[in-house]
């Protein structure tokens, strides 16, 4: 018997590797130094393990450790990447462009510069989630300071063609951010290969600790950024902060143990997910896979599930924590915006589950999953008057609903 | 985001949940609700000559507090007559199932399904059954 719950929400947070905290204890003991102290051992010891965690994380993503700037997570990353270079920059243009299916810490990030006179680009996406990269080129100006375009999609799991974008943002000599967050540690991703200038990432999408990311800040050619946090001038004055020296060295134990083992457990991961996405489609119908059946992350599937509500898919399957576009506990009732930007219409959105595989699932776990979603999904549509409807050969599109809302 | 237990005990186990012959004078039918916006609600009802409602059939696209409501107010016009099966408020249907601010449009969604299952049954006579005296 498998054990319940199960854990199928990998892109919200993933569980701490018990090497990363073995790798973390001695920083939360013995090792208390703060790595700003210049005259005792302490400090000298903690900065040491700062300065060989900046090294391993650089090693993952083809970076020098000297570029890494540590934050408190990705969402602070990707606000001190756009709003520090934005401010840094304002003298050579106010124009932005960003992608409508950007996690909120981007999208906000260009909203509030929106209101300070900015201007912004929201690109659209095709149905499988990708940007073209011919869009980009022609929404590149002479204002353009910056491109942030994310490595992969949170929800959908549709990887962008970073290289092909960060060659046209070097072409055209505007500065290109990565929120790489859920790409980074999966799979490949080099800052020098994709001409990236900035790139955020996150220790607990890849099981570290929560609370702590980082920010890598190209210096050759030299990328500059204002700060946001004023204090004392540490991490190249771009954030200043005393460092969280437990978390960095989670981080960086996190980076290398996703550098050592992505290849095997990339496939490990696609053969998990296939497994599901089989099991499922082979036995309902009416199931839509959300995003790019190519350009995906291994870990990723996106399922609609046609005339049954998510949100209740996800009450009848209580024991598996996964996650739906269904918007019902918003205030707004707006189903995904990452689904309506890729044109999946609203009832489907409302209709998508989230699987999010990861390290620790196994394949008793997705076959335990996989039969009872079957099950449940094929419950509710009993219980669905637009399945039977649907059945009957009444088409839902020439409905005229009672309400808006 | 908890579900009540009472919210739970009708989502695992909704009551009334079928369909009536939608073609039959004695059965109204309500339909509400919208798939763009996750929730639709059909509520059926089975009207007997003395202007009672025998039986009520639900079927749900919704969330759990939508299934939930759908099944409660099923029972509750069970025996009632029409004048009282209006009566039904949203709000009763959200205090008995302690619904959540975010969740009291499914309540809203119930009680106008009660609403447009009885419209249609009265469209369908032209006028109202004895029993339930004229229109309000």
């Amino acid at each position: 018997m498998v054990k319940l719950p199960i854990y199928m929400d990998n892109h919200a947070t993933t569980p701490l590797d018990p090497r990363v905290l073995d790798a973390m204890l001695p920083y939360l003991k013995d090792e208390f130094g703060n790595a700003a102290s210049r005259s005792h051992v302490f400090g000298w010891r903690a900065e040491e393990a700062v300065e060989r965690a900046r090294e391993q994380i650089g090693a993952l993503i083809g970076a020098s450790g000297k570029e890494i700037i540590f934050t408190s997570g990705a969402t602070e990353s990707d606000n001190l990447a756009i709003k520090g270079a934005a401010e840094f920059y304002r003298e050579k243009g106010n124009h932005l462009v960003t992608c409508k299916t950007e996690h909120k810490a981007v999208l906000d990030s260009m909203k509030r510069l929106e209101r300070q006179g900015f201007e912004v680009t929201y690109l659209p996406v095709g149905k499988d989630g990708r940007l073209d990269p011919d869009d980009l080129r022609r929404a590149i100006g002479p204002k353009t300071i910056l491109v942030s375009i994310m490595l992969a999609n949170n929800e959908i799991g549709t990887v962008q063609p970073v290289e092909e974008i960060g060659k046209i943002c070097r072409e055209k000599g505007v500065l290109f951010h990565c929120d790489a967050v859920q790409g980074v540690g999966k799979i490949p991703f080099d800052v020098g290969r994709a001409n990236v200038d900035l790139a955020s990432i996150s220790a607990h999408k890849i099981y570290g600790p929560k609370g702590i990311g980082a920010l890598y800040v190209r210096r050759k050619p030299r990328v500059r950024l204002a700060e946001l946090i004023d204090g004392g001038g540490h991490e190249r004055g771009m954030r200043s902060g005393t460092l969280n020296v437990p978390g960095i060295v989670g981080l960086a134990k996190a980076c290398e143990i996703a550098k050592a083992e992505m290849p095997e457990e990339a496939a490990r991961l696609t053969a998990l997910r296939e497994r599901l996405r089989e099991k499922i489609v082979r036995r309902l119908d009416l199931v839509e896979l959300n995003g790019s059946a190519e350009h995906r992350l291994p870990g990723n599937l996106n399922l609609s599930f046609a005339y049954v509500e998510g949100e209740a898919l996800m009450m009848a399957i209580k024991d598996v924590a996964v996650s739906s576009g269904s918007a019902c506990t918003s205030a707004s009732l707006e189903p995904s915006y990452v689904l309506r930007a890729c044109g999946v219409e609203e009832e489907l959105a409302h209709s998508s589950i989230r699987f999010g595989l990861g390290r620790f699932n196994t394949e008793e776990e997705v076959d335990y999953v996989a039969d009872l979603v079957v099950g449940k999904v094929t419950k509710l549509r009993e219980m669905s008057p637009l399945y039977e409807m649907a059945k009957e050969g009444v088409d839902l599109k020439n409905v005229t609903w009672a309400q808006a809302h | 985001m908890a579900y009540s237990d009472k919210v739970l005990e009708h989502y695992e186990n909704p009551r009334n949940v079928g369909t009536l012959d939608k073609n039959d004078p004695s059965v109204g039918t309500g339909l509400v609700g919208a798939p763009a916006c996750g929730d639709v609600m059909r509520l059926q009802i089975k009207i007997t000559d003395d202007g009672r409602i025998e039986d009520a059939k639900f079927k749900t696209f919704g969330c759990g507090s939508a299934i939930a409501s759908s099944s409660l107010v099923t029972e509750w016009v069970k025996g009632k007559t029409l004048d009282q099966a209006l009566s039904i408020k949203n709000t009763d249907v959200a205090k008995e199932l302690a619904l959540p601010p975010v969740k009291i449009h499914c309540s809203v969604l119930a009680e106008d399904a009660i609403k447009a299952a009885i419209a249609d049954y009265k469209r369908k006579h032209g006028t109202a059954p004895a029993a339930t005296g004229t229109e309000k």
